[in-house]
């Protein structure tokens, strides 16, 4: 069993099959928010702010920074706002962007231990991403599709995972510092989407043991009361070895669900997190 | 009810066998095959697109009454370019490189299709000369790029581009969509037009080529 460790100044979050689950918080990030986006072209750091501490609020153990908007220059941006998140709320965070350059920088003016998100199976990404994890003593997510694509076969995603471990753990990044991302497609086209995912994370624990990271919420893209299907997924891609999980905090009861899955698995010892949970938010359940 | 309003009301409640049987029954009636997919497929799909936009309806039912309408189009195909009855206009559409999304841009293409357009899908992760091959070869009024994630959005801008070096730029018309494209941005990149869904995009397609 592998425990992953990550740093903010002065907080660790440890990810453990053996231990609650962690929750990244996902609302720091421009796609399909206009105003957002708009915000951050014009170095308006307001929202992102708020943003940091509504979702540490709300249960965020980790925060996911992204800013790739169109038309923005992601390698000054991306140190910029990390800082400010970093200055706002002290919880470690989750460096999210597929430009290496903009990771380099991001990770140099960050004074902790980030989780970079994310390297995939694809060749250039595995050259270009892997050494800056290593520079800057990182942790790095693995995301399950290489040059080929995206496959419908979990031990084609299984080989991927392999291969991404093999070549970080060549490139001097420890196993322990490698979470998989086994990838959540929606079930709104493929009925199957789900079962897959879940089987990948099987495999994944079964053959590898690193820790599995998921973003939740697509699994129920274009279906109405979104909620329900999320939360649905949640509970049993924790049940197959999730251990940290991409979503919103303040979605209407996902961190329940997170807690009450936690306490269903045996990681909550006399329920003491669920009841902490069920005081601090009882008013808004 | 008429054959073509059992044709139409197969697509809207999502029966695809029945859209192949209507259509063969409809053609056995001596029905003209450009009506039968006017009024048949067409007109459900219309339905659907409506719905769809008001969110009475979801992705999935929206992908299998599209399956409906294939299947009405497989039996017309061959009639119809026999008789070579004159699409509206012809769409070369596909995801751009190193996105592998392709729920939206299949929604388009069936969206476009239902509505009488010609439609060459090239899929997912479609680079520049890709998309520049397929201009010289299929010729098309319309291009539509789409891309479902911020780390491939620019390659939306560098396809633009390629097509412009190319010297193909002025005789076709860009559309441009997805989650994190905006209209904005999409002109100012120089596209001609942004649909911001699958309704939207073949009222777009519609007007950049002047369509009633």
């Amino acid at each position: 069993m592998y425990h992953t460790e990550i740093r903010s100044k002065d907080k660790i979050v440890t990810i453990g099959r053996d231990l609650p689950a962690v929750i990244i918080g996902e609302r720091i990030n421009p796609t399909g928010k206009k105003k957002f986006g708009q915000a951050l072209l014009a170095r308006d750091f307001e929202a992102v702010r708020r943003e940091a501490m509504t979702q540490v609020e709300q249960g965020a153990d980790v925060l996911d920074v992204n800013v790739g908007v169109a038309g923005v220059d992601e390698v000054a941006l991306l140190p910029e706002v990390v800082k400010i998140v970093a200055a706002t709320a002290d919880v470690p965070l989750c460096i999210d962007s597929a430009n290496p350059q903009a990771l380099a920088a991001a990770l140099k003016v960050y004074e902790g231990k980030a989780l970079v998100n994310s390297v995939t199976g694809e060749e250039k990404s595995i050259d270009s991403v892997l050494p800056v994890v290593k520079e800057y003593g990182a942790a790095v997510v693995g995301l399950l599709m290489d040059d080929e694509g995206i496959s419908n076969d979990p031990e084609k995603r299984l080989a991927i995972a392999s291969k991404i471990v093999e070549r970080a753990e060549k490139a001097g990044i420890e196993r322990s510092d490698i979470v998989i991302d086994c990838l959540t497609m929606t079930v709104s086209s493929d009925h199957n989407a789900a079962v897959l995912t879940l089987k990948t994370i099987e495999r994944v624990v079964e053959e590898l043991g690193t820790n599995i990271i998921l973003g939740i919420s697509n699994v129920s893209f274009g279906l109405p009361d979104r909620h329900s299907i999320t939360k649905t997924m949640l509970a049993m891609a924790l049940r197959a070895g999730l251990t940290c999980v991409i979503m919103d905090p303040t979605a209407e009861g996902m961190r329940r669900t997170m807690k009450s899955a936690d306490l269903l698995l045996g990681r909550d010892e006399w329920a003491m997190n669920y009841l902490a949970e069920y005081r601090q938010y009882s008013e808004q359940a | 009810m008429s054959v073509l309003e059992e044709l139409k009301n197969s697509i809207i409640t999502y029966k695809p066998a029945k859209a192949k049987e209507y259509c063969q029954q409809a053609l056995a009636e001596g029905i003209d095959p450009g009506v039968i997919l006017s009024e048949g497929l067409i007109a459900g799909m219309s339905v659907v697109g409506a719905r769809f936009k008001k969110n009475e309806i979801y992705v999935p039912e929206v992908l299998i009454a599209a399956k409906a309408t294939h299947a009405g189009l497989d039996v017309l195909k061959p009639i119809l370019s026999e008789r070579k009855t004159e699409p509206i206009g012809k769409v070369i559409i596909g995801t751009v490189k190193d996105d592998l999304h392709d729920i939206g841009k299949n929604l388009v293409t069936m969206m476009l299709e239902g509505g009488g357009f010609e439609v060459v899908n090239l899929g997912v992760n479609v680079d520049p000369e890709k998309f520049i091959a397929a201009i010289k070869e299929h010729d098309p009024d319309i291009v539509g790029m789409s891309s479902l994630i911020t780390s491939t959005l620019h390659w939306v801008e560098d396809t633009i581009t390629a097509i412009e070096s190319a010297g193909l730029r002025d005789q076709v018309k860009i559309m441009v969509g997805g989650a994190p494209v905006t209209e904005e941005w999409a002109l100012q990149i120089g596209a001609d037009g942004f649909g911001k869904d699958a309704t939207a995009a073949v009222e777009m397609a519609r007007k950049l080529l002047g369509v009633a």
